[in-house]
């Protein structure tokens, strides 16, 4: 090991050529990197939306009045804003809240049991993808009344 | 002499390795069966869900002693992993990094008592 020796400290090389726009919309992330990356864009979405999500526990809770508040925000409008808009920030913590539990469910499964081929990761990588936007339009239909 | 090898080994000083990720998952899982249980009784319930139905769920006594506990869980759930997201992306300065989590601990102890106050006076 004379590299180890010499006395003289050689600089380390540095590599800083990736370009934002040319270099990370060309990256191609695998599945489970999508849904890893989405765990927690999903789990930071709610921890902002908090108030919202207790405020619509606690108006749609509390009496028979907050209960016909708590509707009129999402049919006629609240705070200047057209009901459609809290509809899809409801559908924003909806998808939120599907992707978080069903990923969540395949980490505790993948604890559990050990599972960690490459197939097993990138099938229910793209199970956990297809089902919470599959449940989101589902649930997304009946929110906006199409059923 | 204290034994620190093999099993009792110290990783890192703080131990909080194993903790969270411990509790992540069971936080995780009490939460999940919670969502499964609130689910099956929107579900089996009949006729469509007024205001009676919906504040009906909750005013049993059993169901306020499990959702307070897991109001408590999804405390310490988001803590850690808000605490994660700021240890990843927020590495240059401390100063900052500290005032987001102190500011993050502020924002859930603040949700969590309004959570606690609608679910108790129901």
């Amino acid at each position: 090991m004379s590299e180890l020796a010499t006395p003289v400290s050689k600089k380390r090389p540095e590599f800083r050529n990736i370009n934002a726009f040319t270099d990370l919309t060309t990256y191609r992330m695998t599945p489970a990197a999508w849904v890893s990356i989405l765990h927690r864009v999903s789990g930071a979405i709610m921890f902002l939306l908090l108030p919202f999500i207790i405020w619509m526990f606690d108006t749609s809770i509390s009496s028979e009045i907050s209960f016909a508040k708590f509707k009129a925000a999402f049919n006629i409008g609240m705070l200047g804003l057209p009901g459609f808009i809290w509809k899809l920030l409801a559908l924003a913590l909806i998808w939120a809240y599907l992707h978080h539990f069903i990923a969540g469910l395949r980490h505790l499964y993948m604890d559990v049991t050990h599972a960690q081929t490459n197939e097993f990761g990138k099938t229910t990588a793209l199970i956990t993808l297809g089902l919470s936007i599959l449940l989101t339009l589902v649930l997304g239909a009946k929110l906006f009344g199409l059923y | 002499m204290s034994v620190n090898y093999g099993s009792k080994r110290l990783v890192v000083g703080a131990h909080y390795g194993l903790r969270d990720w411990l509790s992540q998952r069971i936080t995780a899982a009490l939460m999940a069966l919670f969502t499964i249980l609130l689910l099956a009784q929107v579900i089996f319930t009949k006729g469509p869900i007024g205001y009676d139905q919906w504040a009906g769920i909750f005013s049993a006594q059993w169901m306020k002693v499990l959702t307070l506990t897991v109001i408590l869980a999804l405390l310490y759930h988001v803590w850690v992993g808000m605490r994660d997201i700021w240890m990843d992306y927020v590495t240059s300065r401390v100063w900052l990094r500290l005032s987001l989590q102190v500011a993050t601990i502020v924002w859930l102890v603040a949700c969590a008592g309004w959570a606690i106050q609608v679910l108790w006076r129901l």
